[in-house]
């Protein structure tokens, strides 16, 4: 057992004792010793598991062992990975997709709330992780596509496929002018614009109370519809067919999620994705190689926000109900973490993160409020052991690991 | 000798960072074919100068004309359409991409695949260093590598006249008499240059005329083996 690691075991015990000590052992007004000192001991029996399994696999013994086996691991591996894509693709498709059949309203409705947010993750990927725009004020989009289908809906009746592409309009429009005015703007500077932008949105439709009632939101929108051709008696007729049922919205939701990773997959590997990425590596180099940067960026927010009113629309319409606090800066954030976690600029990475990071806390309700400690606990921790992501695009992993790499002499 | 005619002229052009007045009216022509070089101090406003060119900096006053057309209009990839191309200061090439992909974001306004796929031998020959290094992200290169990706990728757009910020900024003396022997091997080929440069010596060493800028203005201008011989120039650029 090397020594510097039972030190930091220790300081890292002592540590998360200062922080969970207090904030665990007060529910009520008085201090419970037995309540806070379970939780900080089974934390730092993790670690002590933790610190045990790094010991083991440094062990002459566990090398050895694994040098022994390590042909038949590779064997394993190799016929793992020489599965094409595809397959693994096909497999996760029939998980999503026959999970509604399986479990119960509860769990549909979170597995629609996790696919809302990963095509929300997938969105603002565009303009994080491919054109570098630090947006913290990508809720906005999301709002600005669920009010256009509400208004649209309300008061001229426009079904939510005609409102779809209209909504999408709108808000590239609107990420156009969030853009226009902070093409010149970088890193910090761009966050903070960003961050005004989405609360100005926000504040907008909460205190336009003719357009918006408001607070008490727009309510009795109605749900998507699908029309199919049926034969009856008489011969053949169009039905009418309503998304209410969850499974129905289910699938819808799937649908645009299958849309957007394509979407978002031919933009990455397109000229334009290319060119996002140059202006992200360095803008001034990307202006000289002919990159019109002005329009590229224009174009990163106007997508980035057309995804995000897709979702936003639908989610107007499955909840036919629409208020401004389902905007506020948390879920800008929340998203923002999404593609963090991920790992900027990874699709694959982006889709993960939006199920651990929208079912695990559903998973976790009972603890309630101890539940946003543990999401920033482990995204601190993630940000130490993972920076680059929990599945890293090819290119941001080798940023990050680039003192590994041997560097040719100058 | 005849007058060639210039590619590149520059006519009283003023630029200004906000209130800042970074050149003070410069005018030069640089004729089809030449070396021509531009040499100062630092902040004397060279990089401006090819900054404004490109349209990167506007030009609040003045014209640029490119073979007789003005182009202090236009926005940088219009410029670069043109068939100008301009490696910036720093050796800025894309760190995380590829040498290839750094190259092939040079042609990024080309369309012609396969005469692409020539430019891109014709660098590789130029520059054989970087066909060993084509998978290898560009930040993982060393300085004069990055320097030729660099000037590689600025010859991708196949452009008729190559602006060159400093290729000399920070390479061993050797590497920076290789550079310049390529610059010289580019020019030969039929691209005109003009090189921003602050070792005055290689510099002016290769080109045909020189310019000696002092903040902001063009102090000198003559033929450049007449500036190596100029007392002032020797004096203050060449250290002698």
């Amino acid at each position: 057992m090397a020594k510097s690691d039972v030190k930091k075991f220790i300081i890292y015990s002592l540590f998360l004792g200062i922080l969970i000590l207090p904030m665990v052992g007060f529910p009520g007004r008085s201090f419970e010793a037995a309540r806070a000192f379970t939780i900080w001991g089974g934390i730092v029996g993790i670690l002590a598991i933790w610190l045990l399994n790094k010991t083991i696999r440094h062990s002459d013994m566990y090398l050895r062992t694994s040098a022994h086996l390590a042909p038949f691991r590779n064997t394993v591996l190799r016929k793992f990975s020489k599965l094409p894509t595809r397959h693994y693709i096909l497999l996760l498709l029939i998980v999503v997709g026959s999970f509604p059949l399986l479990a119960n309203n509860y769990m549909i409705d979170v597995g629609i709330t996790c696919l809302i947010y990963i095509v929300l993750g997938l969105g603002l990927n565009i303009v994080v992780g491919l054109a570098g725009l630090l947006d913290l004020g990508y809720i906005a989009f999301y709002a600005v596509g669920a009010y256009s289908y509400s208004l649209l809906n309300l008061h001229f009746g426009i079904s939510f496929w005609l409102s779809l592409p209209i909504g999408i309009v709108i808000g590239a429009i609107c990420g156009c002018i969030i853009g226009y005015p902070t093409l010149r703007m970088r890193g910090d500077y761009l966050a903070i614009v960003t961050m005004g932008f989405g609360e100005i949105i926000r504040l907008v439709l909460n205190n336009w109370d003719k357009l918006t009632k408001g607070p008490n939101g727009l309510l009795g929108m109605s749900k998507p519809e699908v029309v199919y051709p049926a034969f009856s008696k008489g011969g053949f007729e169009w039905v009418v067919y309503s998304l209410n049922s969850l499974h129905a919205l289910y699938y819808l939701m799937f649908i645009i999620a299958i849309l957007t990773v394509i979407g978002v997959r031919r933009l990455d590997n397109s000229r334009i994705g290319r060119a996002w990425v140059a202006i992200r590596e360095d803008e001034v180099a990307a202006e000289l190689s002919g990159v019109p940067t002005t329009w590229l960026k224009l174009l990163a927010y106007a997508m980035g926000a057309a995804f995000a009113s897709v979702v936003g629309a639908f989610f107007a319409a499955k909840l036919s109900y629409t208020n401004p606090n389902f905007f506020i800066f948390m879920e800008s954030c929340i998203v923002l973490c999404i593609v963090v976690l991920g790992g900027v600029g990874s699709i694959p990475g982006v889709i993960l993160a939006g199920i651990i990071l929208i079912a695990v806390p559903e998973v976790f309700r009972e603890l309630q409020d101890y539940r946003m400690l543990a999401f920033g606990l482990a995204m601190a921790v993630m940000m130490v052991l993972r920076p680059e992501g929990l599945i890293p695009a090819t290119r941001r992993k080798q940023e990050l690991h680039e003192a590994d790499q041997s560097s040719p002499e100058d | 000798m005849t007058v060639k005619e210039p590619i590149l002229e520059l006519k009283d052009v003023h630029t200004y960072y906000g209130n800042i007045h970074a050149l003070k009216g410069i005018s030069c022509a640089i004729p089809s074919g030449d070396i021509a070089c531009l040499i100062g101090a630092n902040g004397a406003g060279k990089s401006t100068t090819l900054l404004t060119i490109f349209g990167v900096q506007r030009a609040k006053r003045g014209e640029i004309l490119f073979k007789g057309y003005p182009i202090h209009h236009l926005r940088p990839e219009q410029v670069a359409a043109k068939g100008i191309s301009q490696t910036p200061e720093g050796r800025q090439i894309f760190p995380r991409m590829t040498t290839l992909e750094n190259l092939e974001m040079g042609a990024y306004l080309r369309n012609d695949k396969a005469e692409v796929a020539d430019d891109m031998e014709w660098v590789f020959d130029l520059f054989p260093v970087l066909k060993d290094r084509t998978r290898q992200l560009g930040g993982t290169l060393s300085g004069g590598e990055q320097q030729m990706l660099a000037i590689g990728r600025a010859l991708m757009s196949r452009p008729e006249l190559l602006l060159l910020d400093e290729p000399s900024l920070g390479l061993a003396p050797k590497l920076v008499e290789k550079i310049f022997e390529t610059i010289l091997e580019i020019n030969k080929m039929g691209v005109t240059i003009f090189l921003v440069e602050q070792n005055a010596h290689m510099a002016l060493s290769i080109s045909n005329s020189g310019y000696v800028m002092e903040t902001g203005r063009i102090v000198l201008t003559d033929r450049a083996a007449r500036l190596l011989e100029n007392e002032k120039v020797k004096k203050a650029y060449l250290g002698e």
